[in-house]
Formats: C-alpha cells, sequence, structure tokens
C-alpha cells in the first residue's frame, strides 16, 4: 500500500485553475522530485497537501486514511486539520524559523507545546520534556549543528538556518517530509551543504517530496521525478527518464531551456 | 515660593494620573480595536475603521468638550466629573492611535510565520501567542515609545474641560504678575519624559537579543 495517495486533486484562485486533476502515489521510503518552471503549480500543490491551501476538488489518502476528501465539509474542520497536517513536514523556501528562539528552541516548540495535549503529561512531564529536547539536539547533531544550538537565527547563515528548518520538521517524525525550493533563497556557496543534508534522508529513507530547481541533484537523489506544466502532471517516471532522456516534448523543451540557462 | 512650586506639583500629580490611567485602559483598548479594523467581517470592519477616522481626524481639544458635554445634551445624563470625561477622551483617542500601531505591526509580520507554525501543528492561538506577539511588541516599541511621549504633552489639553492640570495652576500666577512659574513647567515634563525615555529605551534593548 503506498504512504501518500493524491487523486484528482484540483485548486483554483479566483480564475486561474493553479493545479487540474493532479493524481499520483508515493511509496514508504521514496523520494519524489517535482520538477517545472515557476506557475506550473508545484508549489500550490504541496501547500495544498500540507492544508496550507485547500483544495477544490480530490482526495489525500495517508497510510490508507482518507485525511482529506473535497466533497466532505468535516475535512476541513481546524482540529481535524491541525491532526492531519502533522503526518506532513514542511520546509520553506525562505526556512521562516521564528527569530526569537534559538535553534534549539525552533526544534523543540512545537513538540512541548504538542506534549501538553498528552494525557500522561501532568504526571510524566519532566521525563517528557526532556526526551523532546534530547532528540531535537540528536536531530540538530545529525544536521551537522550540535555546536549552533543557542544560536538565534540571524547569528547563522542561510544554510544553517534551512537546517534548522529541516531539523525543525523532522523533529515531529512527519510520515512525508515536503520541500519547497529549499535551496532557491541561498547563495551559491551555501546550498551544497543542504543538499547534502537531504542526500543524508534519501540514504535513510526518509520518504520526502523534493519541490526543486535543481535539476543534477534531482537526477541524483530522486526514485521518481515529476514534470510539472501549467497546473497538470506532463510527464513521470524515474529520473533517468524524465530528465535523462524525457518523452514529452514540453519536458524537453523546459530542460532545453534549463541548461541553456547555464545550469548543470 | 513655596505655595507655588507645591501648587506646581499638586498640578503635574493630575497629568501623571491622567497619563497613567490612559496608558494603563488604552493599551489594552487598542488591541481590540485592532480586532475589529482586522476582522473579517466587513461591517464590522469598516465600522470600527470609521471610528478610527473620526478620532484621528478630529482634534482631542474638540473631543474633550464632546465627551464632556455630549451625554447631558444629548441624552440628559450629564457626566459626573470632568476628570471622568477626561479619562475617558484620551482613553479613547489613543487607543485609536496604538490600534493603528498595532494594525502595522501585526500586518508587518511576514505570512510565513504563520504557516510554519501551522505546519507544525499549533493552533491559531499558540502561533499568536508563542510565535507572533513577541514579533510584533518588538516592531511597535519605537512607534508607541513616541506616542506615549506625546501622551505625557497632550494632557496639558485637559485644562480646556477645567482640569487643574499644571500649566492651569501656572497660568494663575500670571494674572498676579508672575511669569516664571509658566514657564518652569517644562522642567516638570522633561523630568518626567527624561525617565521615561529611560524606562522604554531599556525595553528597546531587552529585546535586543533578535531580529525580526
Amino acid at each position: 500500500m503506498p504512504i501518500l495517495e493524491v487523486r484528482n486533486i484540483s485548486k483554483r484562485f479566483g480564475d486561474t485553475e493553479v493545479i487540474r486533476d493532479i493524481s499520483f502515489s508515493l511509496e514508504k521510503g521514496e523520494t519524489l522530485s517535482i520538477i517545472g518552471s515557476s506557475g506550473s503549480g508545484k508549489t500550490t500543490l504541496l501547500r495544498c497537501l500540507n492544508f496550507l491551501e485547500t483544495p477544490d476538488n480530490g482526495t489525500i489518502t495517508v497510510n490508507g486514511e482518507v485525511i482529506f476528501d473535497a466533497s466532505d465539509p468535516a475535512s476541513r474542520s481546524e482540529k481535524g486539520i491541525r491532526e492531519k497536517r502533522l503526518h506532513f513536514g514542511m520546509v520553506f523556501q525562505s526556512f521562516n524559523l521564528f527569530p526569537q528562539y534559538t535553534a534549539l528552541q525552533n526544534v523543540t516548540l512545537a513538540g512541548l507545546l504538542l506534549a501538553k495535549e498528552r494525557p500522561d503529561y501532568r504526571a510524566r512531564k519532566n521525563e517528557i520534556r526532556e526526551e523532546i529536547i534530547n532528540n531535537a539536539k540528536a536531530i540538530l547533531d545529525s544536521v551537522g549543528l550540535s555546536s549552533k544550538l543557542d544560536h538565534y537565527p540571524h547569528q547563522l547563515s542561510g544554510g544553517q538556518q534551512q537546517r534548522v528548518a529541516i531539523a525543525r520538521a523532522l523533529a515531529l517524525k512527519p510520515d512525508i517530509l515536503c520541500f519547497d525550493e529549499p535551496t532557491s533563497a541561498l547563495d551559491p556557496e551555501l546550498t551544497g551543504e543542504v543538499l547534502r543534508v537531504i542526500r543524508e534522508l534519501a540514504e535513510r529513507e526518509t520518504t520526502m517530496i523534493i519541490v526543486t530547481h535543481e535539476m543534477s541533484f534531482a537526477r541524483q537523489v530522486s526514485d521518481n521525478v515529476m514534470f510539472m506544466d501549467d497546473g497538470v502532471i506532463v510527464e513521470y517516471g524515474p529520473p533517468e527518464q524524465v530528465i535523462g532522456n524525457p518523452r514529452e516534448e514540453r519536458t524537453k523543451r523546459f530542460l532545453e531551456r534549463y541548461f541553456e540557462n547555464g545550469n548543470s | 515660593m513655596n505655595i507655588y512650586i507645591s501648587s506646581l506639583f499638586e498640578g503635574f500629580w493630575l497629568n501623571i494620573k491622567l497619563f497613567v490611567l490612559t496608558l494603563a485602559m488604552a493599551i489594552p483598548l487598542g488591541l481590540v480595536i485592532t480586532f475589529g479594523s482586522m476582522a473579517k467581517f466587513r461591517p464590522l470592519k469598516w465600522l470600527v475603521r470609521t471610528f478610527v477616522w473620526i478620532i484621528r481626524g478630529t482634534p482631542l481639544m474638540l473631543q474633550l468638550f464632546v465627551v464632556l458635554y455630549a451625554p447631558g445634551l444629548l441624552f440628559g445624563v450629564p457626566m459626573k466629573s470632568r476628570m471622568t470625561a477626561a479619562i475617558v477622551a484620551f482613553v479613547v483617542n489613543y487607543a485609536a492611535y496604538f490600534s493603528e500601531i498595532y494594525r502595522g505591526g501585526i500586518e508587518s509580520i511576514p505570512k510565513g510565520q504563520y504557516e510554519a507554525g501551522a505546519v507544525l501543528g499549533m493552533t491559531r492561538s499558540q502561533v499568536f501567542f508563542k510565535v507572533i506577539l513577541l514579533q510584533v511588541i518588538k516592531r511597535i516599541v519605537p512607534p508607541m515609545s513616541n506616542e506615549i511621549i506625546t501622551l505625557t504633552k497632550d494632557t496639558a489639553l485637559a485644562r480646556v474641560i477645567g482640569i487643574a492640570e499644571i500649566i492651569m495652576c501656572a497660568e494663575r500666577f500670571t494674572k498676579q504678575g508672575l511669569i516664571w512659574p509658566l514657564f518652569s513647567t517644562g522642567l516638570f515634563f522633561l523630568a518626567f519624559n527624561g525617565v521615561l525615555t529611560i524606562v522604554l529605551g531599556w525595553i528597546e534593548r531587552r529585546l535586543d537579543y533578535f531580529k525580526v
């Protein structure tokens, strides 16, 4: 059974249909990259999965449980959404770290708040808090930031901030981790450290969906690549096909333009 | 000489009282007005914004007269005390200004902060109180400091409805041919605002540990 099944998702903003009838599925441990020019709908698709946008049509199923059904108004209630969106983690293009908290506090904040809802929280408060903090330290260590625990975001480079953001998303143990152009806001010399972390996650079989403009990276880490254009999936398949030897005219043209512009 | 000075202190005590009570009530009331002016329910939003426009668009001096006389003239229930009228006028006036500062502060926080909180499973109120609020406070401290310092001096306006604040007290002596008590009132304001500047600067520095 796939860990994620998306069926016929559509989303319109006013008169513009940003994504149309998107369907795909994802296996546990799989890394899927979504490529395409800006305005093709790839970010909107990711935002729909994280409930930052509400799709107009379609269903989203995680581990066999329908977590969103556009035809069922109950799946839009705030309480329901809050639990269900925890299936997904999200790493934003602009990091969106909380500036008033240290790296460690950024990673622990949500976990500590969620822990208060546990029935055994009052009885085991200190134990639970310690667990969350130790887990956060271990994750920050795994992204190479064990020496930056007490640094505030403005004291960190863009690459370090994005690694904290990845740690923050990982701390809640999402089933599927989503990246929205994680290196687009970074100076070129800082993209490497972030891509390295994502590559390590892929090697550890983390289920991921990555919206990216980094073609060679997508080719290396992905199990599958989705090319989107004008709100629809134009081509979907293994990276050797979609990036290496595309079948569709539109994919070919997109990649030609991409490599002509001096990218590699 | 002593009688002049004690009279000035007596007057300034009213300025301080007006200042403290106005701040204590206008700061929270301003937040209520902010939520109204940012409401998704349009009629409420426009009602509140019109109210803010009227309060900010007319002189505080006029508002003092309106609050003092309108209840008696329109509803037959005269204002019981001049001080109450002054406090009401000042609180409403300053709450309107504060609400606009708050609104600017809240709207300047990037949408990504709310989204980051939401995708981490935080409730709306957790996002507001744990993530947004401190960033807003940091942003509004400088403009609020400005308004608060303006308020100390605006309290002198209360004399137009017969509150014996410091400048009114000092003016009485000019009729006896003494001008220096009037001039010296400036020193009271200067000293008070000096202390205020130090306190507000301290608050600003306390929030220096992060950048927004």
